[in-house]
């Protein structure tokens, strides 16, 4: 059954590949803007991080056939063909916004790729054996942030439980199995994601309780998964595929 | 250059038989090459001097991002994208070193933030042109670093030690600014046609913004011999364009494309590259805020500044929350 | 501006066994931060350096001393070498 293992371990690459793309593409856009001269060098460190890690992913999708190489398989798709959750696609936002969301991913993106270490595809436990320790370090930055700003002045307290309540809906998609979760899960190449949930959910709600906020109620919002996203793609992508739509083969 | 319009507060130079002990042993540490440190004594106008050049030059490495920022997400591979993200980031990195510098001379870099969004402080004129295609972060990254270089590769002999020590770090990590920068050009110059049309565009646009960077012509320059005796500067701003037009132009015709300036012609007498007038009273306009994007520069600093306020306090809020639980558990 | 992020000296040690040095300073609220930006600014995030913050105002000096700052980029970003670059040798050097 190689040709669907392929299938399923393409699948996986194409989904964490494009979350750390388009969250990477998110976060680029502070350069020259953060709130402090430190924080622009911090956060342009998880973006290459991020950017990174998606020439790994999407290069292994490629490989199993999603296009030519790493590049093609960024620029040359169309929103429906895109797998990364709702959550990484939301605005910049206030800077609030940018940490939660980071905050919000990072909880998902470390256990994650510590379960990946595991597979029993080798070339998943490589990506995520480098991927692992930057993520590490992303989880360790945005909880110090949530816990200090939830913690902090009235003002910030104010605008990070305003993010939390924005972005939380959209939190739920990375822990929520699919079928093609359920697979990878069954098949020893990517973790749980039931067992992932409760670990989940216990990290964000230590920090939240530290950072004095709270976890809003409301329906989880999903669609990424399956390529169906928010209105927020169509313009990531215009902004970001532009060039290479311009200019049809071109090398650059 | 980078700090294209610094006045020197100094009244003319004076000999060594002119000064009272303190400066004359000042002057005779330059003079032996030996470095000037924070603590040590110095004429407040070498201070004043200091402190202008160091913020105006931190300045423009903020502002600086903003240009080729704005291309970033429109990179057109990951590759690319990961390329200008490091380098903006350094640029954020060198002007993080710079305020550091000039911090130890006595002033806040919340003081120096003030005065470039008050707009009372300058940074590099080349900074307020506009980034319209791909190829002008390829030309930003040849010719603006490629002068940018020129002008720093001497600075990390400056006299002020924390100065040059700044400026070693930010030469040893700018070094492949210029090459990216120039790899984008050949990228274009090897690719369509309309990659090399846009690429000679970059060019004819970025040229004379580009030389216009070592600032006005010495005759018009008042502070250079100040400036040179007290080893904050070591070349003339014409010495340096020179330098600029001899290694630019035939990497121009390496790549087959036109210098946008007819008297551009090798000077076999002189053993240079002889070019045409530069529009300085552009460069003025620029200077005085007329610039294409002076106001956009600028509102985009002041916004990021204003809208971090909060973040900025909420942080501190935090810490000093912590602080007194701490004093209280002891 | 009273609520200025406080100046740190930023020390860090190598993977060569060597003391830590001064390698530059930055602004932070608190030391945890400090330690954080330090390793993002300095060290672009080298893994395996130890670093020390301090606050610039508790650092008694005596006669200020020559130090060069000196450190290696991240391995990882070999774009930030200039030999990432093929420069023709023709174009001279850059």
């Amino acid at each position: 059954m190689a040709g669907d293992t392929d299938k399923l371990v393409c699948e996986l690459a194409l989904r964490m590949g494009d979350n750390a793309l388009i969250l990477g593409q998110r976060v680029s856009a502070w350069c020259g803007h953060a709130p402090v001269l430190e924080e622009d060098i911090a956060l342009a460190n998880v973006a290459l991080d991020l950017i990174g890690q998606t020439k790994l992913w999407l290069g292994l999708a490629a490989e199993l056939g999603a296009g030519d190489n790493a590049d093609d398989v960024a620029f040359l798709r169309d929103a429906r063909g895109f797998r990364n959750s709702l959550l990484v696609e939301q605005p910049n936002g206030d800077y609030g916004h940018t940490l939660m969301r980071q905050f919000l991913f990072d909880a998902w993106h470390y256990p994650m790729l510590q379960g990946l270490k595991e597979s029993a595809d080798i070339r998943i436990a490589e990506i995520a054996e480098k991927s692992a320790k930057e993520a590490a370090y992303h989880l360790e930055r945005s909880s110090d942030f949530v816990v200090r700003l939830g913690d902090g002045s009235d003002e910030s307290h104010d605008r990070m439980q305003a993010a939390l309540n924005a972005l939380y809906p959209f939190a739920g998609e990375l822990t929520a199995p699919d079928e093609t979760d359920e697979a990878l899960a069954a098949a020893g190449l990517a973790p749980d994601l039931n067992v992932l949930r409760q670990q989940y959910d216990d990290y964000v709600s230590r920090i939240f309780a530290e950072a004095t906020l709270t976890v809003p109620e409301g329906a989880v919002r999903k669609g990424g998964k399956a390529g169906l996203h928010t209105e927020e793609m169509g313009y990531i992508l215009a902004d970001m595929q532009w060039l290479q739509r311009a200019y049809p083969g071109a090398t650059w | 250059m980078y700090a294209q319009e610094v006045k020197s507060t100094g009244q003319g130079v004076k000999s060594l038989d002119e000064m009272e002990p303190d400066e004359r042993a000042f002057q005779e540490k330059i003079n032996a090459d030996v470095k000037i440190e924070p603590k040590d004594w110095m004429p407040e106008g070498y201070r004043k001097t200091l402190i202008r050049q160091i913020s105006q030059h931190a300045h423009s490495e903020i502002v600086g991002q903003l240009p080729e920022g704005n291309w970033i997400t429109r990179a057109p591979t990951l590759e690319r994208k990961a390329i200008l993200l490091a380098k903006v980031q350094d640029e954020a990195g060198h002007g993080l070193y710079l305020y550091c510098a000039a911090e130890t001379l006595g002033v806040s870099r919340d003081q120096m933030t003030e005065q470039l969004l008050s707009g009372k402080a300058k940074y590099s004129s080349i900074f307020n042109y506009p980034t319209l295609t791909w190829a002008d972060i390829g030309a930003i990254g040849w010719l603006v670093d490629g002068a940018a270089i020129m002008n720093q590769v001497p600075l990390q002999r400056c006299s002020y030690g924390p100065y040059s020590r700044a400026m070693i770090r930010v030469c040893k990590e700018e070094s492949f600014h210029q090459r990216q920068g120039y790899d984008i050009m050949m990228k274009l110059c090897e690719g369509a046609p309309e990659q090399k049309d846009m690429a000679q565009d970059a060019l004819n646009r970025w040229w004379q913004p580009s030389l216009m960077m070592f600032g006005p012509p010495d005759g018009d320059s008042v502070h250079s011999a100040q400036s040179m005796a007290w080893g904050i500067k070591q070349n003339t701003n014409d010495e340096l364009r020179q330098k600029f037009v001899d290694e630019t132009v035939p990497q121009a015709e390496y790549l087959g494309l036109t210098v946008p300036d007819p008297d551009v012609k090798w000077n076999e007498a002189r053993g240079h590259y002889d070019f045409g007038e530069l529009d300085w009273d552009e460069f003025y306009e620029v200077l005085k805020g007329n610039g294409p994007c002076n106001k956009e520069r600028l509102g985009a600093r002041q916004k990021a500044w204003t809208d971090g306020a909060w973040f900025r306090e909420g942080l501190m809020a935090h810490a000093k929350k912590r602080d007194a639980r701490k004093m209280a558990a002891e | 501006m009273s609520n200025e992020w406080p100046l740190w000296e930023v020390f860090i040690r190598g993977q060569h066994g060597l003391s830590h040095r001064h390698v530059g300073s930055l602004h932070a609220p608190d030391q945890e931060i400090a330690i954080k930006n330090a390793r993002d600014v300095y060290t672009r995030r080298n893994e395996g350096v130890s670093i020390w913050v301090v606050q610039s105002k508790d650092i008694a000096a005596s006669s200020p001393g020559d130090k060069e700052p000196l450190y290696e980029p991240s391995n990882s970003k070999v774009y930030r070498h200039p030999t990432f670059f093929d420069i023709p040798d023709e174009v001279g050097k850059m």
